[in-house]
């Protein structure tokens, strides 16, 4: 390469800058979810995939139908549903707040992060046998699991949103002689709600999953009942159609607090 | 109300930052502070808003803040610390909210400091949606408003492309000709400590040390970008900086 380079036609600069910036694309995920249904339709139907390991969609559809139409859907969703919402919601505000007293308070954070720790990596199922001795077998011990287990991820998660607030923006509430209080609500709160709502997504799939648990323990009625129903009798249809709702109370979730996030965090975009 | 710096001296740990600082800030001048990099500047001016303890020394107020004072001392920051989650105007009835100031009254004074600092079409924009120098007259709005005795500002400029800067130091000149405000303005450029400043007080390298105090008496609204006599003060300040700077610099290579 001593030579100078002799003149050559110009060259287009290569875009390489792409990428790395995810955008809404609603209906890549309901594609997808078509295609593998459609296909497992197809597999059945042809006999290409055989009845006993997997049901036929159209078969889950109708069974989910007959639910519907017999008033056990209701039966068995209302139950768990109210669980969920009693047990999470206990779980994620005990989680949010301890969470902040340790993001604030040294003392707090020094006494209770080794316990965190500790507590973080117990399967909480384990401990089913113990809540009910605790709290009974009705739907105590039940909130009391769900609760736990949502617990620890939001504390978490919580407490690092909270070290993660801009200390700047934390001196120049000190600077105007804003009060603790308004700090605390005005600036630390808001500054750690990113963080503390990727949290509560993460909990509230855990909170399903124990919700699960906890009805396959002891419950005449809700979806964990109702799935482990049918799979003690291998009724591949009914199973489904439990999973399948249990999968759309995941989504729904989901989508929930997507939309907390556009009304909270709208500034961040 | 005046500050005035009494014998401070700073260290954070066994470095020394300060040494026997003393300084007046009169009421309604502006005192810059320069002074190479890593001298204590910002330290000094925490001291001086009350964010850090002196290791020795006081700093002292002496007189009454002006009526209808909210906040003394008044920091405008560098990074202009705005909350991104509220708008131009939540930003500024931010510091209102704790006085209890709020709904029409406070919406009117907003409103008549969005219009001296030139921010009224912007009241309700989002800081992201700003340029670097919007930005920075949100701050100095959100300080003006509290009505400071002092004003605290670190390198409040310095952020910003030199145009802007050029466009916010007449803005800070009209702003100070209307009501002249009291400040300690930190700053490493000796343009804007000569086209602001009624005091330059030149710090040596860590620990600072007071080198020289140089007054300038012309008023703020005669100065203009590239006077000569102006140009000879920061040439005569430069010459001060020069060795400290050089050495500051070395200095932190062997840290
Ligand atoms: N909280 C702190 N803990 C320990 N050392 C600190 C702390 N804050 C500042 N320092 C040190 O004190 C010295 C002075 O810092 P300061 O920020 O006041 O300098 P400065 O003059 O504002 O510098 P610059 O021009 O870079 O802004 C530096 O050497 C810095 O490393
Ligand atoms: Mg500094």
């Amino acid at each position: 390469m001593s030579d100078p380079a002799p003149v050559k036609a110009p060259i287009e600069v290569r875009f390489r800058g792409g990428g790395f910036a995810p955008k809404p694309r609603r209906w890549v995920g309901v594609v997808v979810f078509i295609v593998l249904i459609t296909l497992m339709e197809i597999g059945t139907r042809i006999g290409w995939i055989s009845a006993l390991t997997l049901p036929k969609p159209s078969d889950v559809l109708a069974t989910f139908g007959e639910l519907w139409e017999s008033g056990l859907l209701y039966k068995h969703l209302a139950p768990s549903l109210g669980r969920l919402a009693v047990g999470a919601s206990i779980g994620a505000t005990v989680g949010i707040g301890v969470g902040v007293l340790i993001g604030l308070f040294s003392y707090i954070r020094a006494g209770l992060v080794p316990l965190v720790a500790a507590l973080f990596p117990i399967p909480k199922i384990a401990l089913l046998p113990l809540f009910v001795i605790w709290f009974g077998i009705d739907e105590a011990s039940k909130y009391a699991l769900i609760a736990f287990g949502t617990f620890t991820p939001t504390v978490v998660a919580t407490y690092g949103a909270v070290d993660n607030v801009d200390r700047s923006l934390i001196r120049m509430g000190q600077s105007f002689g804003l009060s603790w209080f308004s700090i605390v609500r005005k600036i630390v709160l808001p500054g750690a709600m990113p963080g503390i709502l990727s949290g509560l997504r993460i909990s509230l799939a855990i909170a399903i999953i124990l919700l699960v648990a906890a009805e396959m323990l002891g419950a005449e009625y809700g979806i964990g009942a109702y799935i482990l129903e049918a799979g003690s009798l291998y009724d591949l249809e009914r199973l489904f159609a439990g999973v399948v709702i249990l999968s759309l109370l995941g989504v729904i979730l989901s989508m929930v607090i997507g939309l907390i996030e556009r009304r909270l965090l709208g500034w961040r975009s | 109300m005046d500050i005035r710096l009494d014998a401070i001296s700073h260290s954070y740990g066994d470095t020394e930052v300060l040494r026997d600082i003393s300084l007046d800030v009169p009421t309604g001048r502006i005192v810059c502070l320069v002074g190479p990099s890593g001298c204590g500047k910002s330290t000094l001016l925490r001291l001086m808003g009350g964010l850090e303890r002196p290791t020795k020394g006081r700093v002292l107020q002496l007189g009454a803040p002006p009526q209808g004072c909210l906040n003394p001392l008044t920091f405008v920051f560098q990074d202009f610390a705005l909350l991104p989650w509220r708008t131009v105007r939540g930003n500024i009835s931010l510091v209102l909210e704790d006085h209890g100031i709020r709904g029409a009254r406070a919406d009117s004074i907003i409103s008549d400091v969005l219009a001296r600092t030139k921010l009224s079409d912007f009241g309700h924009a989002l800081p992201r949606q700003l340029s670097g120098g919007m930005k920075q007259r949100v701050a100095i709005a959100r300080a003006l408003i509290v009505n400071p005795a002092v004003m605290l500002m670190d390198e409040p400029l310095s952020a910003l492309d030199s145009q802007t800067r050029e466009l916010l130091m007449d803005d800070l000149v009209a702003l100070w000709t209307r009501q002249p405000f009291t400040a300690a303005y930190v700053t490493h450029n000796l343009a804007e400590a000569v086209r602001l400043g009624h005091r330059i007080v030149v710090l040596s390298r860590r620990p600072g040390e007071i080198r020289e105090v140089v007054e300038i008496d012309k008023p703020l609204l005669d100065r203009a970008y590239g006077d000569t006599d102006l140009e000879s003060i920061q040439k005569h300040l430069w010459g001060l900086m020069r060795e400290e700077a050089r050495a500051a610099d070395e200095e932190l290579l062997d840290v």
